[in-house]
C-alpha cells in the first residue's frame, strides 16, 4: 500500500461519465481518481456500473459523455489510439479468457511478440519471469483446461503482466472462483500492489478490499455514493452504504 | 434370374481405372485447396463491416447452396465459352468444383468462427493486439481447429461429388467408367468396380485428414480434446 | 436470349420441374420409410443388424449418386428387368435418401437427452412403448430441421436423373437447348427455378433449428 506523495496529475481520471445501454442509464456522473502506485476497489451491488465504470476505462464500452483521462490518453474522444492505451492498460476478467488452443507460455508470448515485436527467446524469459511472479511456473507448456480456475487466474494475470502496463484492471476475478481457489488469486494481487502496481479493482471481496486498497469506491445505481479510505465501511455516510455494508452483500 | 457376371474382363481394365482414380484425386485435392482458401475469405467476408460485401458474400453462399452441382459445371462450362474462354475439362471442373465447395466451407468456417466467445477477443483487445492479429490467432486458427472434422467430411463429398463432372467429358473415374462399360458391355461390373474405388478414395483421404490433423494441431495430439 | 424462346419451352420447362418434384417426393417417401428402419436397426440389440445397417449406410455414403444412379440401371438391366428411367431413378434415390435420412435419424434418436431412456426405463414400460411413446416424439422434433435441410438435397441431386435419361428439369433444359442453343441462357433459368425450389425450404430449415435451439433446453428441464 504505497502512497504517491508527489503531486502529479492521477493517472487515471474520471470525471462526470455518462452512460446509457438504451433507455436505460448505467453510469450517471460518475467521478474519481486514481493515483500512481494507488490500489483503488470500487463496491457495489450488481448493477450499480461498477463494471462498466471499470470496462470504461480500458474503452470496452464507450461514453456517451464526460472525460476519462489514462496514462495522457482521452479515453472519452472517438480517436483514441486503442493499441497504445492497452499497452499501458492491462485488464483482468472474471471468466480469465485465456486462449484454450495455446499452452500458457503462447498465451503470454503472443501480445509481446506480435505488439511490441520481441524475439521468442526475449519473450519466453519474460514468460518464465511472469510466471515465477504468479507461482506457476511448472505450468509453462500446460494448456488452460489442464489447470484449475485458480491457476488460469493466475496465468491470465501473468499475460496481462507481460505487457508491463502501467496500471492494471481486475474485475470481479475472483467472482467465478470457489473460495478455495480464491485464496491464490488474491495473494498474487496483494503482491502485486505491494510492488507498487496502480490497481484498479471491481470486487465482492470486502476483507480483502479493506486489507490492500488505498482508497474505495461505493457506487450505487450509476453514481458514486461515497469514496474514501476503507475505514469508511465502518462508518458508512448515506443510506446506500449502510445498507449494503449492513446485507451481507460482502465477503469478509 | 440368372445373372452372368464376368469381372475379369472389366478388371483387365485396370490401368485406366487407376488413371481415373488419380485424376479424380487430383481434382478433389486442387478444387480443396483452392476451395477452402476460398471459402475462408468469403467466411471472413460475411462478417465485414461494409455492407455490400457481406451481402455479395450472402448472395454467393446462398446460391451456390441451393442449385445442383450439375447446373454450376454446366453454367462454368457455357459460360467460359460464351466470354472466349477455351480452358481445358480440367480446368472447367477444377473452377466449377472451386466455386461449388467454397460456398460449403465459408458455412463451416462462419460457424467456427461464431463459436468463438466474446471474452477471449475481448481479452485479445486487451492485449493490445491489432484486428488482423486478433483475427488470425484468435479466431481463424482456432476455428479451423474446431470444425476441422466437419471441413474434412466436406472434401471428401467434395471429391464423390467430382464424379459429375464426367458430364463435361473431364476424363475422371466416372467418365472412366462410362467408356469401359461402354467398350465391354459390362455395365454392372465396372459401376461395381468402379464404387469400391470409390469408397477405396474416401477411406484414403479420411485416413489423410486425420493424419494431417494430429500434425497441424499438437493440442489434439497431446490431449486428445476436442476445443 | 436467341430471343426465339417461346411459350412452349417454357411449358416444358414448367413440365420438367413439375417431374422434379415429383422424382423428390418420391425418394422423400421411399426413401424415408425405408430410411426409418435403417435408423432403427442402426440402434437394435442386436449385434448383426448393427454391423448390417452400418455397414449399408457406409457404402451408400462412400459412392458418388451417379454411380449408384448407374448402378441401379444396369443392375436392374443385368438381371433382366428393362425398367423405365423413372423407376430406375427412383429406385437409385431411394436407396440413397435411406443411408442418409437413416443416418440424421439415428443421430436425432441419440440426441434424445438420456435422462428421458432411463425415465422410460424406470416407469417399467418395454422397448417398442419406450421408443414409441417417449423417445420417437422428442426425436422427431429434433430430427425436423436437418430433415428439411436434406429435402433441399433430394431436389438438387435429382438432376443427376437426367444423366440416366429422365426428363426432369435439368433433362428438359438439355432438350430445349438441342432447338435453342443458347445453353448459358437456359441453364441460368433453370438455375433460378431450382433455387426457387430450394431456397424457401433452406430457409425454413433454419428457422425450424433456431426455434429447436430454444426447444432443446425446454426438453432438458421437461
Amino acid at each position: 500500500m504505497q502512497q504517491n506523495t508527489a503531486p502529479a496529475t492521477p493517472i487515471v481520471s474520471l470525471r462526470d461519465v455518462q452512460k446509457s445501454f438504451g433507455p436505460l442509464k448505467v453510469l450517471d456522473g460518475v467521478s474519481f481518481a486514481v493515483e500512481r502506485g494507488e490500489v483503488l476497489a470500487i463496491i457495489g451491488r450488481s448493477g450499480s456500473g461498477k463494471s462498466t465504470a471499470l470496462r470504461c476505462i480500458d474503452r470496452f464500452e464507450k461514453v456517451d459523455g464526460g472525460e476519462i483521462i489514462v496514462c495522457g490518453h482521452r479515453v472519452d474522444l472517438p480517436d483514441v489510439d486503442l493499441r497504445a492505451l492497452r499497452q499501458d492498460v492491462g485488464i483482468v476478467f472474471q471468466s480469465y479468457n485465456l486462449f484454450p488452443h495455446l499452452t500458457i507460455e503462447q498465451n503470454i508470448t503472443l501480445a509481446p511478440c506480435s505488439v511490441k515485436r520481441m524475439t521468442a527467446a526475449q519473450a519466453k524469459e519474460l514468460a518464465q519471469k511472469v510466471l515465477a511472479q504468479v507461482g506457476l511456473e511448472e505450468k509453462l507448456h500446460a494448456y488452460p483446461e489442464q489447470l484449475s480456475g485458480g491457476q488460469q487466474q493466475r496465468a491470465a494475470i501473468a499475460r496481462s503482466l507481460a505487457m508491463q502496463p502501467k496500471v492494471m484492471l481486475f474485475d470481479e476475478v475472483t467472482s467465478a472462483l470457489d473460495p478455495e481457489l480464491t485464496a491464490e488469486v488474491l495473494k498474487v494481487i496483494k503482491q502485486l500492489a505491494a510492488d507498487g502496481m496502480t490497481m484498479v479493482m471491481v470486487t465482492h471481496e470486502m476483507g480483502f478490499a479493506k486489507s490492500i486498497a488505498d482508497r474505495i469506491v461505493f457506487m450505487h445505481r450509476g453514481k458514486v455514493h461515497e469514496t474514501g479510505l476503507a475505514s469508511m465501511l465502518a462508518a458508512p455516510k448515506t443510506p446506500e452504504l449502510t445498507q449494503f455494508v449492513g446485507t451481507g452483500n460482502l465477503k469478509s | 434370374m440368372g445373372i452372368q457376371l464376368d469381372f475379369p474382363a472389366v478388371l483387365e481394365r485396370w490401368p485406366s481405372f487407376l488413371a481415373g482414380a488419380a485424376l479424380t484425386l487430383e481434382l478433389a485435392l486442387f478444387a480443396t485447396v483452392l476451395g477452402a482458401l476460398f471459402g475462408t475469405l468469403v467466411a471472413v467476408g460475411r462478417g465485414a463491416h461494409r455492407a455490400p460485401i457481406a451481402r455479395a458474400c450472402k448472395v454467393y453462399v446462398e446460391a451456390i447452396r441451393n442449385t445442383p452441382l450439375l447446373v454450376q459445371i454446366f453454367l462454368v462450362y457455357f459460360g467460359l465459352a460464351s466470354i472466349g474462354l477455351k480452358l481445358s475439362a480440367f480446368s472447367v471442373a477444377i473452377a466449377a468444383l472451386t466455386i461449388n465447395v467454397g460456398a460449403y466451407t465459408a458455412e463451416i468456417m462462419r460457424a467456427g468462427f461464431e463459436a468463438i466467445p466474446r471474452g477471449q477477443i475481448e481479452a485479445a483487445e486487451g492485449l493490445a493486439l491489432s484486428r488482423f492479429q486478433i483475427y488470425w490467432h484468435i479466431i481463424l486458427l482456432p476455428a479451423v481447429e474446431r470444425v476441422y472434422p466437419a471441413l474434412t467430411s466436406q472434401f471428401v463429398l467434395l471429391m464423390l461429388a467430382s464424379s459429375v463432372c464426367s458430364q463435361i467429358s473431364a476424363e475422371e473415374l466416372t467418365a472412366v467408367a462410362n467408356y469401359i462399360q461402354s467398350d465391354t458391355y459390362r455395365a454392372f461390373e465396372t459401376y461395381i468396380v468402379v464404387a469400391v474405388l470409390y469408397i477405396i478414395l474416401s477411406l484414403m483421404m479420411r485416413a489423410g485428414f486425420w493424419g494431417l490433423g494430429l500434425v497441424l494441431f499438437p493440442r489434439r495430439r497431446r490431449l486428445g480434446t476436442l476445443l | 436470349m436467341g430471343g426465339h424462346l417461346n411459350i412452349n419451352h417454357l411449358l416444358f420447362l414448367g413440365h420438367g420441374a413439375l417431374w422434379t418434384i415429383g422424382l423428390s417426393l418420391i425418394a422423400l417417401i421411399g426413401g424415408g420409410i425405408a430410411g426409418f428402419v435403417i435408423a432403427l436397426a442402426r440402434i437394435s440389440p442386436l449385434k448383426s443388424v448393427r454391423i448390417a445397417s452400418a455397414t449399408y449406410v457406409q457404402l451408400i455414403q462412400g459412392t458418388p449418386l451417379l454411380v449408384i444412379l448407374f448402378l441401379g440401371y444396369s443392375g436392374l438391366a443385368a438381371i433382366g428387368l428393362r425398367v423405365s428411367p423413372l423407376i430406375a431413378a427412383g429406385a437409385s434415390l431411394t436407396l440413397y435418401v435411406a443411408a442418409y435420412l437413416g443416418e440424421i435419424w439415428r443421430g436425432s434418436i441419440q440426441s434424445v437427452p438420456k435422462p428421458q431412456w432411463e425415465a422410460a426405463e424406470g416407469l417399467a414400460l418395454s422397448r417398442t412403448q419406450r421408443m414409441t411413446k417417449v423417445i420417437l416424439p422428442q426425436a422427431i422434433r429434433i430430427a425436423t430441421p436437418p430433415t428439411v435441410g436434406f429435402m433441399v438435397q433430394i431436389i438438387k441431386n435429382t438432376s443427376l436423373a437426367s444423366v440416366v435419361g429422365f426428363v426432369e428439369l435439368m433433362r428438359s433444359g438439355q432438350i430445349v437447348n438441342n432447338s435453342l442453343f443458347e445453353p448459358f441462357a437456359i441453364y441460368a433459368i433453370i438455375a433460378v427455378v431450382y433455387f426457387a425450389m430450394c431456397y424457401p425450404l433452406s430457409l425454413f430449415s433454419q428457422r425450424l433449428e433456431r426455434r429447436m435451439g430454444r426447444g432443446r433446453i425446454n426438453l432438458g428441464t421437461a
